[in-house]
C-alpha cells in the first residue's frame, strides 16, 4: 500500500504521549468522501466479472448445469464448473492447520448446503455473469437436509472454540446441586446468527505468471497468504495482498473461504483480471456464521445466596464436512465463584455452512443464557441481582483456581450501577410503569471476554530528517487500527503522530497476527512497541558511544525518547535530536524489528480477562408486547485504553450486538428445504437507530502489569457478552415472564402478559 | 440480469399502450420493482418509465371537498404537506410509519399501491409460489409462517399486502383513478386489491396497461382528521413491515361515536376494511367495552394460516389501542416515532 492520505490529528496531542489521546480516526476524512479503496472499488485493465452462481438445495447432487444457455448470452466469456476449472495444488478438503476452512471450490458435484457456489459464470459485464448464472438452471438429486438442533444423533466434538476441551469440571456438581436450597434448572435457545458485515466479501484478483495480486478484505493478511499459495502451488513471496481498509469482518473474514479462492481460480481460468463480489444473500452460506444452541443450566445456592454449584450444557451443531463447535457453555468458567462447576458441550451435524467465529464466539451465546440464569436464581433467593453477583464475585478464575492477572469488575459494577440508578430498582418484577403505561424494567449482566494475544512482527524506521516509520501488516475493520496503532508507533518512535509514516493493510509487511479475538491492538502493539523500543536502542547506541553527543556515557543510565530527540534519563537537560545523531553518524536512517507475543509463564499463572458490567432499561407494551431499550450503561474494565475515543465506539457497537442478539437478530431457516428465507437486511433485523437508545459507556480504569508490555486487553467483542444478558432480564423485570428463546419474539410475550 | 427493453413514454396515452404490452411493466420509483427483478423474482421484457410523464405528481384540493393526489407525488413529500398531514393525520402517520427516510422520499403513492407481498416464498424463486407462478403450490402454507395472513386467506396463497399507506386509505375510502387502454375509471381502493382464491397470482383487478394515475379522497375524509391515527406493531422500532397494524377514525359528537372507520394491514392481500366493527361502533359511546367489542367483531373471521395465531390475538388488542387513541384525540404534532407503540416516550428524533 502507498501512503494513505490520513487526517493529521491537531488537537489532543500531549506533550510525551500519543497512547491515552482520544484522537478521531484517521481515516474517517477519506472514508466520509468515498476516498477510501475497498477491494470491489478497484477495476484493473481487463477486468472481468465473476458472479456465482449458487445451489438452491442443501443437500445433494447438481445433476446439470445448461452451460451452452450461459455462454450464448452476449458477454459471457467462460463458465467455470467442477469439470472447467483451473486445478489447485492442494486438495481444498485437506486441513493443513486448524485455520483452515474446508471450502467449496467446485470439487465435486454434491451439494452440503443450501447458497454453496456450484459454478462461476465470468463476464464482460456484472450484468452478463448474473443473467447468465441464472441461465444455468441447475438441476439437483435432492436429499432430506438436516436442519435444526434436533437433526440427527448427538455426539461430543473432540473440542470446541480453538481447542478448548469440549468438557471442564472443578469440583462435584451433583453434590453441591444436592445440597443447595435453592435451585434453578432452566434451557435456553439462541439462533443462527450471520455476520452480515456491511462490506461483503469482495476479491479482484490478477495473474502475471506466477504473480498474483489480489484485493480483498481480510482479518488475517498471512493466513490469507498461506492458505492461497498452498492452494494454488505458488511462493508466498508471489503474492501481494491488498486489503487496506474492510467494512467490518465479525470473524468472517478472518480464515479463507471458498468465494475469493473461486475469485483467483476464474482470474486463472480467463487469463484476465477477476472481480468477484459476492450478493447479500450469498452470505449466508460459505463465509461462516454463528450456530445455534441449545443451552440447559443448572445452578444451585445455599440459603445465603452463595453458590453452591453450577451446571451449563450447550447443544450447538456444525455443518456436515467439517467442524466448528460454538464454545457456549465456556462462558461459565470465569465470572461466578460456584465451588463446583462443570461445562459440557454436544453437537448434532445438520445442512449448513460450516459455523464459524462471530462476535465472540462462545462468549456472546454462553454470556446470554449465563446471565439469565443467573438472573433467576438471584430472584429464586429474593436478593437483587447486583448483590447476588457481588456475593458470588470470583476473587480467583473459578475454573482454574488461578489468580486474576487483573480485575476491575467490583469498580464496574459500582460505577455503572451509580451511573444508572440501580439502587432504586425494585426487586419485584413489574413494578414499575411510564407515564404513558408502558412496563418498565431494569435488568442487568456482567461482561466478560478473554484478554488473548497472537504472535506479531513490526518493523521500525528512524530516518535523518527527524522522521520516522512503522511498517505491520495489519488490519482496520472499522475498529480504527490506522489511528490506535499509530499512536502506539509514535509513543514507540518518541515521535508526534504526524512524523510517523504508520503502514499497514498489505501482505508485504511484516505479520501482525490476525485482527480477532479482540487481541489485534494488544498483539499488533505489542509489536510496534518492541520494534519502536529496538530502533531506539540502535539509535541511543550511536549516540552514546559517540564522545560528541552530549548523550556519550548514557548508556548505563539510558535514554528517553520523546519528540524526536533522546534525553539522558537521570539529566533530561542533555539530550539531541534524531536528526543530528544520524547526521553525525552518517547514516540515512536506522531501522529494527520487533515482535510480539503472548507471554506463556503470566498466562501459566494467571487468568486473563476483561471485564464489564451492563445495565440496561426497557419498556414493554403490556398489550401489544412490543419492546424497545430506553437506556443502556456499560462498565468496562479492560486494561490500558490506548483511544478512548475509538473504545468507546466499538463497546457501543458491542452493546449494540447486544441489543441485535437479545431482541432482533435471526436467520430463519425453511425446516423442509434447509434454505434460509431471510438472507437480507430487511427481513434480517439487525436494529436501527430507532432501536438504539443514548449509549453511556464508562471505562473504569484499570492497570495490568502481566497481559503484556502495554497492558492492552482487548475491547473488540465485550460489548456484547453481559448486555444481551442485560437486556433480556430487563425485559424479565418489566414484565415478570421470563424469556428464554433469543430473540425474544413478540409471540411469546404477548401470550403470557 | 435478464435483458429488457427501457421505455419512457411521454404522455399518459403513450404509456398505456406500451405497457399493454406482454411481458411489460410500469416503473416508477421502483423500491420494490428493482428488488424483485435483482432477485429474479420478476422479469419483465419491458419496463415503461412513467417518472417522467407530467401532471402526476400534484396534490390537489379540489372544490368539492375532496383530495386528489397525483400517482406520482413521493410518500416524504405527502406526509410532510402540512394541509394534507393535518386532514388525513393518519395517512401521514402511516406513510411516516413505513420503510425508511431514504424509501419515503423516493416511493411514490402509485407504486405504494402496487407493492408486492413480502411473503418469502414470493421471493424464494426455488420456492412454489401460486403468486409468483400459477399453479406452482404454496410453500408458505406449511413453512416458517408466523407472520402470513390470518384473513381472506385461501389453501393457494396465505400472503398479505404489506402497505401501511394503504390501511388508513382504505378506512377513509380512497378511490383510485385508473388510466387504461378504455380510458379513464375510477374503482374503490377496496376492491383494487384481490383476496387470493384460485388465482393469488392476480393481485389486483388492473387490466394490462392500466396507469393508477391519482388517488382520491372523498370530502367526508376530512371529517375523521380530529380522532384518526395509525398503530403498527413490528419486530423493531423503525424500518419493518408490521406484524399487524390498524387504521382508526372517528368522528365524535355529544360523547357518542357518530362515524367510525377501522381497517387493519398485516392480515390479507388486501388492507382490510372491518366493516361490520364500524357497525357496532357507531352512535355508541367510545368505551373501553365498545372498542373490544369492535376488535372481536374485526376478527371474527380470523383463522390462523399456520405459525400465527398470536396475530388474531394482537390484532385485536390492536384494534382496542387504536381506536383508544383516536378517541382521545388525534395530536396536535405527528409523534416522532409515528405509529409506534413507543409513540409516547419523548426525546425520539423522527425515524
Amino acid at each position: 500500500m502507498s501512503e494513505l492520505n490520513l487526517t493529521s490529528a491537531p488537537a489532543h496531542l500531549r506533550h510525551g504521549s500519543s497512547i491515552g489521546q482520544p484522537l478521531t480516526r484517521r481515516d474517517g476524512v477519506l472514508k466520509v468522501k468515498g476516498q477510501a479503496t475497498y477491494a470491489a472499488d478497484n477495476h484493473p485493465p481487463g477486468m472481468l466479472f465473476a458472479v456465482m452462481a449458487v445451489s438452491s438445495i442443501a443437500r445433494g447432487r447438481v445433476t446439470s448445469l445448461d452451460v451452452a444457455a450461459a455462454k450464448r448470452h452476449p458477454g459471457v466469456v467462460d463458465v467455470m464448473t467442477s469439470s472447467h476449472k483451473p486445478p489447485l495444488a492442494i486438495d481444498p478438503e485437506i486441513k493443513t492447520n486448524p485455520f483452515v476452512f474446508r471450502m467449496e471450490v467446485l470439487q465435486s458435484d454434491e451439494v452440503r448446503y443450501a447458497n454453496q457456489p456450484i459454478a462461476v459464470v465470468i463476464a464482460e459485464t456484472l450484468e452478463a455473469a448474473t443473467e447468465g448464472a441464472v441461465l444455468l438452471a441447475p438441476r439437483y438429486e435432492t436429499l432430506p437436509p438436516l436442519v435444526g438442533l434436533d437433526a440427527g444423533k448427538s455426539f461430543v466434538p473432540p473440542v470446541v472454540g480453538v481447542g478448548n476441551p469440549t468438557e471442564n469440571h472443578r469440583g462435584d456438581v451433583e453434590a453441591g446441586l444436592a445440597s443447595a436450597e435453592k435451585q434453578i434448572d432452566a434451557v435456553y435457545e439462541t439462533p443462527p446468527q450471520y455476520h452480515n458485515a456491511m462490506e461483503p466479501h469482495a476479491i479482484v484478483a490478477s495473474w502475471d505468471g506466477d504473480n498474483l495480486s489480489v484485493d480483498m478484505p481480510t482479518q488475517g493478511l498471512m493466513l490469507s497468504l498461506g492458505r492461497i499459495a498452498e492452494l494454488f502451488g505458488i511462493a508466498p513471496d508471489k503474492i501481494h495482498i491488498r486489503s487496506p481498509f474492510l467494512g467490518g469482518g465479525f470473524g468472517s473474514k478472518g480464515l479463507m473461504s471458498g468465494p475469493p479462492t473461486l475469485g483467483i481460480m476464474a482470474a486463472k481460468l480467463v487469463g484476465r483480471p477477476v472481480k468477484l463480489v459476492l450478493r447479500r444473500e450469498q452470505m449466508y452460506g460459505p463465509v461462516g456464521h454463528r450456530a445455534p444452541t441449545r443451552q440447559r443450566l443448572r445452578i444451585g445456592a445455599d440459603g445465603e445466596g452463595r453458590l453452591t454449584a453450577l451446571d451449563h450444557h450447550a447443544r450447538t451443531v456444525s455443518s456436515t464436512f467439517d467442524d466448528f463447535y460454538e464454545p457456549a457453555a465456556d462462558a461459565s468458567h470465569t465470572l461466578y465463584a460456584a465451588p463446583a462447576i462443570r461445562t459440557s458441550h454436544d453437537a448434532v451435524r445438520v445442512n449448513t455452512g460450516t459455523p464459524l467465529f462471530m462476535r465472540a464466539p462462545g462468549e456472546a451465546t454462553g454470556s446470554i443464557a449465563l446471565e439469565s440464569a443467573i438472573d433467576e436464581m438471584a430472584w429464586a433467593c429474593g436478593i437483587d441481582p447486583l448483590a447476588f453477583r457481588l456475593k458470588n464475585y470470583a476473587e480467583v478464575e473459578p475454573i482454574t483456581g488461578k489468580p486474576f492477572s487483573s480485575k476491575a469488575l467490583r469498580a464496574c459494577y459500582e460505577q455503572g450501577a451509580a451511573r444508572f440508578g440501580w439502587a432504586k430498582r425494585p426487586l419485584q418484577p413489574r413494578q414499575m410503569r411510564d407515564d404513558a403505561g408502558l412496563l418498565v424494567g431494569w435488568g442487568m449482566g456482567t461482561a466478560t471476554f478473554p484478554a488473548l494475544m497472537f504472535q506479531a512482527a513490526a518493523r521500525a524506521v528512524i530516518r535523518r530528517d527527524g522522521s520516522g516509520a512503522m511498517e505491520i501488516g495489519a488490519h482496520d475493520m472499522g475498529q480504527g487500527a490506522w489511528t490506535a496503532l499509530a499512536q502506539i508507533a509514535a509513543d514507540g518512535l518518541g515521535l508526534d503522530i504526524d512524523r510517523v509514516a504508520f503502514k499497514a493493510g498489505t501482505s508485504d509487511l511484516p505479520d501482525a497476527g490476525i485482527a480477532g479475538g479482540s487481541a489485534h491492538t494488544a498483539t499488533a502493539g505489542a509489536a510496534i512497541h518492541s520494534a519502536g523500543a529496538a530502533v531506539i536502542a540502535k539509535l541511543a547506541d550511536l549516540a552514546t558511544t559517540d564522545e560528541r553527543s552530549p548523550l556519550f556515557g548514557a548508556g548505563n543510565a539510558g535514554v528517553i525518547a520523546r519528540d524526536g530527540k533522546l534525553f539522558r534519563r537521570d539529566d533530561e537537560s542533555r539530550g539531541e535530536s534524531y536528526s543530528e545523531i544520524l547526521a553525525r553518524a552518517g547514516v540515512a536512517e536506522v531501522e529494527a524489528r520487533g515482535t510480539g507475543a503472548p507471554n506463556p509463564a503470566a498466562m501459566e499463572e494467571y487468568a486473563m480477562h476483561a471485564h464489564g458490567a451492563v445495565f440496561a432499561e426497557v419498556k414493554v407494551d403490556p398489550d401489544l408486547g412490543q419492546i424497545r431499550v430506553t437506556r443502556m450503561v456499560g462498565a468496562f474494565a479492560a486494561g490500558r485504553i490506548v483511544n478512548p475515543h475509538l473504545v468507546k465506539s466499538q463497546l457501543f457497537g458491542g452493546m449494540i450486538w447486544g441489543i441485535s442478539f437479545a431482541l432482533h437478530e435471526e436467520a430463519i431457516t425453511d425446516r423442509r428445504s434447509g434454505r434460509i428465507m431471510n438472507a437480507n437486511l430487511g427481513e434480517y433485523h439487525i436494529p436501527v437507530n430507532a432501536d438504539v437508545p443514548p449509549l453511556d459507556v464508562i471505562t473504569v480504569e484499570e492497570h495490568d502489569p502481566h497481559v503484556n508490555a502495554l497492558g492492552i486487553k482487548g475491547v473488540g467483542e465485550i460489548g456484547i457478552t453481559g448486555s444481551a444478558g442485560a437486556v433480556a432480564n430487563a425485559v424479565w423485570h418489566a414484565t415478570g415472564v421470563r424469556m428464554r428463546r433469543f430473540p425474544i419474539r413478540i409471540e411469546e410475550l404477548l401470550t403470557q402478559l | 440480469m435478464k435483458q429488457f427493453d427501457y421505455v419512457r413514454p411521454a404522455t399518459v396515452a403513450e404509456a398505456v399502450a406500451a405497457a399493454a404490452q406482454p411481458g411489460a411493466v410500469y416503473l416508477a420509483a421502483g423500491t420494490n420493482l428493482l428488488d424483485l427483478m435483482k432477485g429474479g423474482v420478476s422479469r419483465p421484457d419491458r419496463l415503461v418509465d412513467v417518472t417522467h410523464l407530467e401532471g402526476l405528481d400534484q396534490i390537489e384540493h379540489l372544490a368539492d371537498g375532496s383530495l386528489r393526489i397525483g400517482a406520482l407525488v413521493s410518500n416524504a413529500d405527502l406526509a410532510h404537506d402540512a394541509k394534507f398531514a393535518k386532514s388525513y393525520p393518519a395517512v401521514a402517520e402511516a406513510l411516516l410509519s413505513g420503510a425508511s427516510a431514504q424509501l419515503r422520499n423516493a416511493a411514490t403513492v402509485g407504486g405504494n399501491l402496487l407493492q408486492r407481498t413480502r411473503c418469502a416464498y414470493f421471493y424464494d424463486t426455488a420456492s412454489s409460489c401460486n403468486k409468483r407462478e400459477a399453479g406452482s403450490g404454496c410453500d408458505a402454507r406449511d413453512g416458517e409462517n408466523r407472520t402470513h395472513a390470518v384473513l381472506g386467506w385461501s389453501e393457494s396463497c396465505i400472503a398479505t399486502n404489506p402497505s401501511d399507506f394503504c390501511v388508513p386509505l382504505v378506512a377513509l375510502d380512497a378511490i383510485v383513478e385508473i388510466e387504461g387502454r378504455n380510458g379513464r375509471r375510477e374503482i374503490a381502493l377496496d376492491a383494487l386489491h384481490r383476496l387470493p382464491g384460485d388465482t393469488p397470482e392476480r393481485d389486483s383487478a388492473l387490466e394490462p396497461g392500466d396507469l393508477i394515475v391519482a388517488v382520491r379522497l372523498p370530502a367526508a375524509a376530512r371529517g375523521f382528521a380530529a380522532h384518526a391515527r395509525y398503530l403498527k406493531v413490528r419486530e423493531r422500532t423503525s424500518y419493518a413491515f408490521a406484524v399487524v397494524s390498524a387504521a382508526a377514525a372517528l368522528q365524535i359528537e355529544n360523547g357518542k361515536i357518530t362515524e367510525a372507520r377501522l381497517a387493519l394491514g398485516g392480515v390479507a392481500a388486501k388492507p382490510w376494511r372491518a366493516r361490520a366493527a364500524e357497525d357496532v361502533l357507531k352512535g355508541v359511546a367510545p368505551t373501553a367495552d365498545a372498542f373490544q367489542e369492535a376488535a372481536w367483531r374485526a376478527l371474527s373471521d380470523a383463522k390462523p394460516s399456520g405459525d400465527n395465531a398470536f396475530k388474531i390475538e394482537l390484532a385485536r388488542r390492536i384494534v382496542v389501542r387504536a381506536l383508544t387513541l383516536a378517541a382521545a384525540g388525534t395530536p396536535v404534532r405527528l409523534p416522532a416515532l409515528p405509529a409506534s407503540p413507543f409513540a409516547s416516550i419523548s426525546g425520539a428524533i423522527h425515524v
